[in-house]
């Protein structure tokens, strides 16, 4: 129990199955019910495809894990439909403070720029994102089942067989698809004797969570060497319910069991918030980080992702948000193989796309790692000789590295992507995650990341939509093929034309983040990322590029 | 030519595109450390000192090398 939060408990119904004692085949199982897992549950409730959901234990996520959730990732909670209900719970925030001693050195602003839905990270604590996804994995009936472990997986050509162990025994299940969603200690992973390789690093974080009334503001707050808790680092963070999270550093040779004793943490947060400032413990734990990786994220029908298939350490915040964005880039693909409608290989861009995040993610996670906690001596003095210089000079602040936040990959060498043959500016590059703006729908003011997704979609730029004459078929003919690509003009002026939706550009700041001009044409996936974009329209091209993304083409 | 030291961020890498402003720098960050990887300290020292000459060389104009020799005596 927690002062601040009661944890749900499922109810644990024994399945029919077992009950029946027979087997049955489903299209897609997935082990896991952290966030990662229940993610891809909802995507594929979306895309209509029927999903059962395994876990272990019968609530939510204890004690004190993921805090941040990075703009991406809410991004993709909204078109999972709970992004609503994790941002108004959480504490918005864009700003970081990074101190040396007693000087700040370093900010940081993760949203310079206005006019994007979501801001660039909110804090909330990991059980309540893992409630929120249970609660709408329900709504949109997702079979989950708790107290249901995976005690075993057998491979076989063409389905993965089950073996569950229950209060009631043993039951066995058959899947087409399986999805292993079940962390960083992945049993699944371990019995198929597959490798996570990286390294560990070799020190100890106390990580508190308190609770306390205080009006510092949302901020992330990160101390190098402060005087309150000498030679070591610390990061301050604001949570839901008056909670804030508190990470001290230690230093490898520390006791894990004896520091997290009361009369060991409070008076290192005494010496933190002075003497006068009243709080309560909520959770006290001690870890260890690492950054590694599976080398393949899919092998034959079992799909590894979130924990499962990475980890890293928790500056930059990009464990879940990583694992989010696992889930968004498989369902549409696993959605077309179901279908018919795309060949198994497709599943192969999944592993590749995302172990090209996962290397970028992990090198940052590295990177930051290694500057706050320097190995050698002369890492040591590189460190704070960049912290001293920070005070006076840009460039030192740029080096400044207490955390790269979680911010999505470009997608840039994947082979769906098909390459730019018309030049254009910015970062909407094929294989890049698209840019939020404001657009008018249907004369109010909407997001255009809230109309795009789910299934492919072209964007028209023009400036008045009721004159595309002829042009309009062509559009409409995109939208019936096998696979349908969705037509959206993006009109300057508000306006209408029939069967073709029209977003007006409110602000510019659609074709401005994107580089448009009359007749630009942009093609999105489902998991709203940038596959291709040419300066004119050919029907010819887009179904070939279409072709490309879902590994169609010959 | 300019003959003062640049103080903003002046990291890039030929051929390379950045999405984020950070990268570069944490792109010379990460292999002044791993040059330095597995070296005692006196191994250590002995790099810096000669990394230090091999940039003053290439840097050249002695009216920015004795700005920056200034700059880095200051709060040591
Ligand atoms: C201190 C700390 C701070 C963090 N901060 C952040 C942060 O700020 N932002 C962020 O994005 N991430 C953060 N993370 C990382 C984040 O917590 C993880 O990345 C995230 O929980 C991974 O989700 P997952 O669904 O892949 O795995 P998990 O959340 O680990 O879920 C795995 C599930 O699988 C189930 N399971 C396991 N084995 C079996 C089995 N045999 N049968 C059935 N079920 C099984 C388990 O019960 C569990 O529910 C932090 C982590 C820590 C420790």
């Amino acid at each position: 129990m927690l002062k601040t939060y009661t944890y749900p408990k499922y109810e644990y119904r024994q399945p029919d199955e077992q009950k029946e004692r027979t087997a049955r085949r489903y299209p897609v199982v997935i082990v896991g019910a952290g966030p990662v897992g229940l993610a891809a549950a909802i995507d594929c409730r979306l895309h209509g495809i029927p999903v059962i959901v395994l876990d272990e234990d019968d609530t939510v996520s204890i004690g004190s894990r993921g805090v941040c959730y990075a703009k991406r990732a809410l991004e993709i909670l909204d078109r999972l439909g709970v992004g609503e209900r994790v941002v108004g719970k959480g504490v918005s925030w864009n700003v970081g403070r990074t101190f040396f001693h007693e000087e700040e050195v370093f900010n940081f602003n993760l949203l310079p720029e206005a006019d994007h839905k979501r801001p660039g990270m909110i804090n909330l604590q990991q059980y309540y994102l893992e409630q929120y996804l249970v609660e709408r994995a329900q709504e949109l009936g997702v079979d989950l089942r708790w107290k249901n472990r995976v005690v075993s997986v057998q491979r076989m050509s063409d389905q993965v067989r089950l073996t569950i162990e229950t209060p009631d025994g043993n039951y066995g299940i058959e899947a087409d698809w399986l999805i292993a969603a079940d962390g960083a200690r992945s049993p699944i992973r371990k019995q198929m004797g597959l490798e996570v390789e990286g390294k560990v690093f070799q020190d100890r974080f106390l990580i508190a969570d308190v609770v306390m009334k205080a009006d510092f503001p949302a901020e992330r707050w990160f101390w190098f060497d402060p005087p309150f808790h000498p030679n070591q680092s610390v990061l301050l963070h604001k949570q839901a319910d008056n909670v804030w999270r508190i990470d001290f550093q230690l230093g490898w040779d520390a006791d894990p069991e004896e520091e997290k004793k009361p009369e060991k943490v409070i008076p290192r947060i005494k010496a933190m918030l002075g003497d006068d400032r009243e709080f309560e413990l909520e959770w006290v734990s001690v870890y260890t980080f690492q950054c590694r990786r599976m080398q393949e994220f899919r092998h034959g029908r079992v799909l590894f992702v979130g924990d499962a298939a990475h980890q890293v350490s928790p500056f930059g915040a990009r464990g879940a948000n990583s694992g989010i964005q696992d889930a968004d880039n498989l369902i549409w693909k696993l959605k077309l193989v179901l279908d018919g409608k795309a060949p198994e290989r497709l599943l192969d861009t999944y592993s590749a796309e995302r172990i090209a995040a996962a290397d970028e993610n992990l090198m940052n996670s590295t990177r930051s790692t290694d500057f706050i906690t320097p190995k050698s001596k002369a890492s040591r003095t590189f460190r704070n000789a960049v912290l001293t210089l920070a005070e006076h000079h840009s460039f030192a602040r740029a080096l400044v590295n207490s955390g790269r936040l979680s911010v999505p990959a470009f997608l840039i060498d994947s082979p769906l992507n098909s390459p730019d043959g018309d030049e254009f500016a910015g970062a909407m590059v094929p294989g890049a995650a698209m840019d939020d703006a404001p657009v008018g729908v249907d004369g109010k003011r909407g997001w255009l990341l809230d109309l795009i997704g789910n299934g492919f979609h072209l964007l028209y730029f023009t400036d008045v939509a009721e004159r595309l004459g002829s042009r309009l078929d062509e559009l409409r003919g995109l939208g019936i093929d096998r696979i349908p690509v969705e037509p959206v003009v993006i009109s300057e002026k508000a306006g209408a034309v029939a069967g073709v939706r029209v977003l007006h550009d409110l602000q510019h700041l659609v074709a401005r983040r994107y580089d448009a001009r009359e007749g630009t044409v942009y093609l999105l996936r489902p998991d709203q990322h940038v596959v291709a974009r040419w300066r004119k329209f050919d029907a010819h091209r887009i179904r070939s590029a279409v072709a490309r993304a879902t590994c169609n083409h010959s | 030519m300019t003959s003062t030291l640049t103080l903003s961020p002046n990291f890039s890498e030929a051929g390379k595109r950045y999405f984020r402003a950070f990268s570069p720098g944490d792109d010379f960050y990460e292999s002044l450390i791993d040059a330095h990887r597995d070296l005692t300290d006196e191994q250590s020292a002995m790099l810096n000192a000669k990394l230090i000459l091999l940039l003053a060389n290439h840097v050249g104009d002695l009216t920015i090398l004795r700005e920056a020799l200034l700059r880095a005596r200051e709060d040591v």
